[in-house]
């Protein structure tokens, strides 16, 4: 059986939460790229050029993208034939964040509910797994700032709500978000499986590079739809107006219970950031 | 490319008039940063008819909570924080002499009709530019409420700082307008 040190894992993580918020990942300067080009309010073009300078210092001082560096959410798939060694997992990943946002300058973000007391090293991080064939282990560290994640949620549609409520939903509520998650925006949709499935769903959605097609072709066709009625609200960069308010809807879906249609928006900044190693 | 009109803190009342929605601004100079929690401590001293730690009269507060410095810049990376925490206590602080407010998202009804009475502005900043604007701020320096940690009130100065004009003082506001004028049905 394949072993891995708890070691490497903690050291993998704090340099990946280092690269993800220095560097803009290349799908991204493509969209940014793109939407210059489209975007039809001077503001918005300004804004849009601003947000390409700004990756652009960010990658060459190897400072934050943003200030905001984000709760870390860190997805693993952890093969079932690779053994860790030397410590446990979960106290290994934390110990990579706790590094990396204390050696990379990032900020820390995490806090006490109640008292919001700062935790001082951004601790705890989220940390979906899922068990997959193989001895390897991946990692995709994704940061997730605070504005963008607080214009999310879960509703509980009717089967009968159908596709057309779920577009209905799924538009009302970016409309409503409007400036307030950093547009342009990815907005990620989970659809079926159980309540926190779903949200699981909407935040996985995410790491699909953007200009990346859905490999479903019923899918594809949802996220056109809802792509262009989105742009269609005018929110714009930042919300100021414009026509480039989102970058890509990302959807993905399971099957769900015969009683339910679970329905989750999660919404990223143009910050979308995200980087990954495999052990 | 627009105009850009270059303006330098403190602030009089003849450059705010001529300044009107969706005008892009370079700002150079000093300005305040401050977030919620010393917003309210300043309110409080005012409450108290206390001395305030920084001058209000014409000057420019940012809303950020800046990340860490790395050793040679003078700050983190530092983009605007969400403004609607600040309506509780601007109004008050425009009162009190202060022209400019620097952030993102929109304002209250409240801080909108502040900014109309005492002939304020109010600018928005590109959220999510920290690396940019961090580059803009040449020295930074905390004056007040260090316990706070990044939202402790620090004294920048800055070099071309871009903004662009939200609520001017004729009761315009470019969230509004802006997104009215690019949708489509």
């Amino acid at each position: 059986m394949r072993e891995v040190n708890v070691e490497q894992i903690t050291r993998t993580v704090a340099g990946l939460c280092m690269e993800a918020n220095y560097f803009l990942g290349d799908d991204m300067l493509a969209a940014l790229e793109k939407a210059v080009a489209a975007e039809e309010s001077p503001t918005g073009r300004t804004i849009l050029e601003q947000l390409q300078e700004n990756a652009t210092i960010a990658a060459t001082d190897r400072v934050p993208i943003c200030q905001d560096t984000g709760l870390a959410v860190i997805f693993l798939e952890l093969g079932q034939d690779l053994h860790i060694i030397g410590g446990d997992l979960e106290t290994a990943i934390n110990e990579g964040v706790r590094q990396g946002y204390e050696e990379g300058y990032l900020r820390k973000s995490s806090c006490h509910p109640f008292t919001r007391k700062n935790i001082g090293d951004n601790t705890p991080a989220i940390v979906p797994c899922r068990i997959v064939p193989g001895e390897q282990l991946k990692i995709t560290i994704a940061p997730k700032g605070g504005r963008s994640e607080n214009m999310s949620k879960v509703v509980m549609l009717k089967p009968a709500d159908g596709i057309a409520g779920i577009k209905k939903q799924v538009v009302e509520w970016v409309e409503q978000a409007g400036g307030n998650p950093c547009p342009p925006t990815i907005i990620g949709v989970g659809i079926g499986g159980t309540f926190e499935r779903a949200a699981l769903l909407a935040k996985e959605s995410l790491l699909r590079e953007v200009g990346n097609r859905n490999p479903d072709p019923e899918l594809d066709q949802l996220e056109k739809e809802l792509l262009e009625e989105i742009n269609n609200l005018g929110i714009g960069p930042q919300g100021l107006g414009g026509r480039v308010t989102s970058f890509a809807v990302h959807v993905k879906m399971l099957p769900c219970h015969i009683a339910s249609l679970p329905l989750a928006i999660n919404i990223q900044c143009h910050a979308a950031r995200h980087k990954e190693a495999v052990l | 490319m627009e105009n850009i009109i270059r303006l330098q803190p403190p602030l009089k009342d003849e450059q705010i008039k001529v300044l009107k929605t969706g005008d892009q601004v370079l700002i150079s100079g000093t300005i305040y940063t401050g977030r919620d929690a010393a917003h309210k401590r300043l309110v409080d001293l005012l409450d108290k008819g206390e001395k305030l730690p920084i001058p209000l009269d014409g000057q420019v507060i940012y809303f950020v909570g800046p990340a860490p410095a790395k050793p040679g810049n003078a700050i983190g990376s530092a983009g605007p924080t969400t403004s609607y925490r600040m309506d509780p206590y601007s109004p008050r602080l425009l009162a009190e002499g202060l022209k400019g407010m620097i952030g993102k998202g929109g304002r209250s009804p409240e801080v909108k009709a502040a900014i109309k009475k005492y002939h304020g502005i109010y600018f928005a900043a590109v959220g999510g530019a920290g690396a940019l604007l961090a580059q803009r701020i040449k020295k930074a320096e905390i004056v007040a409420y260090e316990d706070l940690g990044p939202e402790a009130i620090r004294r920048l100065e800055v070099e071309d700082f871009p903004v662009v004009v939200v609520n001017d003082i004729y009761g315009n506001d470019l969230y509004e307008q802006g997104v009215a004028a690019y949708r489509r049905n």
